[in-house]
């Protein structure tokens, strides 16, 4: 109350601006000091040798994390593609479609560490998958899908309703304009959301914690999709956690594999975004 | 288009996309089923007095101790904690994107923070662990570099994210026409910030500040890693410099050497069980306030 007599309000706009520029900065500082940090500290540890040895490198890991992310994907992918599409292209307002929408929100919200209970309990024990390469995918897969629908449904809407009006006036059915019309059309921005989950699958950890992750195996490469699997994210828990004596550069040469990996998937997906809204032809 | 009209095939897929539709539903509600049938148990051998004001949790003890106090106040104390850092910030960071910064700067500053969501919750934990924490215990002489405020100071930045977007999404969806009526009126920009466009996103903003909660109270790894998990129950504001506990943490370090069907087992999917409900909660109140605005339905 007081600074609002004593100061005239330009001089209190002109501060206020000055203080909402800073938590602008600050909040990009994290993003830039977690990249700044890791290659810093990691990138002499990060050799083609570190990268590709098969025991005491990081080549288990990221073959792991591979598997784990495509096997993700193939299982989450035509669900949350499917959803999507009923939600954008056949379901009508109303009650079923409010709770479907809160629904999704909350599978989002829920901790992914709980995630990894329920893979525990059904996945992993009920179905009898064990820790399994599948086991984690598929818990993996219920965490990603609720970003795969939203960003799906988001490109199927972007398409124009002309273009279904036009295939549904030629005596398309609406399943075939779906799939001859708006599907094409969304592709790439369903694309886009893809690579987000997986982006997001690869970093992390805790659903996978019991569901599916190894440390060290027997066979360093998964043989099955009932193999317990290395993964890039669990491994460098490990590493700062549990086991003594793991060389420095070896722990930041992990983080910045890891970094890379997922921050450039998330990359690739933000700049693939604006490419798409910046040649939008409607 | 006639060709490869094929009516049976059709309407099997159609089929399978209304039943997909509904498939986010069945998911919550699996979840819950799975949660409520593996902590179950734990109810018969404990009342749920027993275990959500038991004040001690030690469950290899003999016998064991499954109080689930320590936890929750862990949770909360970190949590509070991170929220305290992350409503400001994400507050002033929405505002500035949606109203005052110029578009270059927006272009830049909204890509970063969805790569600051991006960023591996285990690799907050890692920088925590090897950098952030041993450096701020010989500045503060701390006796061990883990402890709750560090893990608020990391999950402020994974909180941010969510709070920056549902506010900026609340302040954009503020009519021009208020906006502009208050600046015609010679009311400054910043005057028509305060008193006119947050208090009419308040409810979106306010849901944003929720879900960053619900965010923040389930994060896992970075606590996990830098929080010092000791069960102990914080107190005071001194709290927040010793090591606590989080629900989340303890599930992520406990459930790997439980045996199958223990009352340990029973005890940590009951928390599983108590997160799944806060941030249910958590959802669903975000959910109607939003509701309650005039312009921020989305």
């Amino acid at each position: 109350m007081i600074g609002r007599r004593v100061l005239s309000p330009k001089v209190s706009q002109a501060a206020a601006f000055a203080l909402l520029w800073t938590s602008g900065a600050i909040v990009m500082l994290p993003v830039i000091a977690v990249v700044a940090v890791m290659v810093l500290l990691g990138a002499r540890g990060l050799t083609w040798r570190f990268l590709t040895a098969a025991s005491g490198g990081l080549l288990p890991a990221i073959a792991g994390t591979a598997c784990l992310v495509v096997l993700t994907t193939l299982i989450a992918a035509p669900a949350g593609v499917a959803a999507a599409i009923y939600l954008s292209e056949y379901s009508r307002p109303g009650r079923a479609i409010r709770l479907i929408r809160l629904a999704i929100v909350n599978l989002a919200a829920i901790p992914s560490v709980v995630h990894g209970l329920f893979g525990l309990a059904l996945f992993v024990m009920l179905l009898g998958f064990g820790r399994s390469l599948l086991a984690g995918a598929c818990t993996l897969a219920l965490l990603v899908l609720p970003l795969m629908i939203t960003a799906s449904e988001e490109a199927l809407r972007q398409v124009p309703q002309r273009l279904r009006d036009g295939s549904l006036a030629l005596g398309g059915s609406r399943w075939q304009t779906v799939r001859r019309i708006v599907l094409p059309n969304a592709l790439p921005g369903i694309i886009t959301g893809l690579i987000l989950s997986v982006g997001r699958a690869a970093g992390e950890t805790a659903p996978i914690l019991f569901t599916a992750a190894a440390y060290s195996s027997t066979h360093p490469y998964p043989r099955s999709v009932f193999d317990q699997v290395l993964a890039l994210p669990y491994q460098l828990y490990v590493m700062a956690t549990e086991i003594p004596n793991v060389p420095a550069e070896a722990k930041w040469a992990t983080a910045l594999a890891l970094v890379m990996v997922v921050l450039g998937f998330n990359a690739v997906a933000i700049v693939m975004r604006a490419r798409l809204r910046a040649a939008r032809r409607w | 288009m006639r060709r490869g009209r094929h009516p049976a095939w059709e309407f099997v897929i159609e089929w399978a996309i209304r039943m997909a539709g509904f498939l986010a539903i069945v998911f919550v509600l699996l979840i819950f089923a799975f949660l409520l049938r593996d902590s179950l148990p734990i109810f018969r051998l404990r009342s749920l007095g027993q275990l959500v004001v038991g004040r001690i949790w030690s469950p290899t003890a003999e016998p064991p101790q499954f109080g689930f106090l320590p936890l929750l106040l862990g949770s909360f104390y970190v949590t509070l904690g991170a929220l305290v850092i992350a409503v400001p910030l994400g507050l002033a960071c929405a505002i500035f994107i949606a109203e005052v910064a110029p578009a270059r700067i927006r272009e830049i500053l909204k890509p970063t923070v969805e790569l600051l969501s991006a960023v591996p919750s285990v690799v907050f934990g890692f920088i925590g662990l090897l950098l952030i924490g041993p450096w701020l215990a010989t500045r503060l002489h701390l006796p061990i570099g883990q402890f709750a405020a560090l893990g608020s100071l990391l999950l402020a930045f994974m909180a941010i994210p969510t709070i920056v977007s549902v506010s900026e999404d609340a302040l954009r969806a503020v009519p021009r026409v208020l906006r502009d009526n208050s600046l015609a009126l010679g009311a400054t920009q910043w005057q028509t910030i305060c008193r006119v466009t947050v208090p009419a996103a308040r409810s979106g903003i306010i849901a944003g500040v929720l879900l960053g909660f619900g965010r923040a109270i389930g994060e896992t790894m970075t606590v996990l890693m830098v929080t010092g998990n000791a069960a102990v129950i914080p107190r005071g504001l001194l709290g927040f410099l010793r090591p606590v506990r989080t629900m989340t943490a303890t599930i992520a370090a406990e459930m790997g050497e439980t045996a199958y069907h223990t009352p340990h087992y029973f005890a940590l999917f009951a928390i599983g069980l108590l997160l799944f409900l806060i941030t249910f909660l958590v959802t669903v109140a975000a959910d109607l306030v939003m509701r309650r605005s005039a312009w921020a339905r989305r």
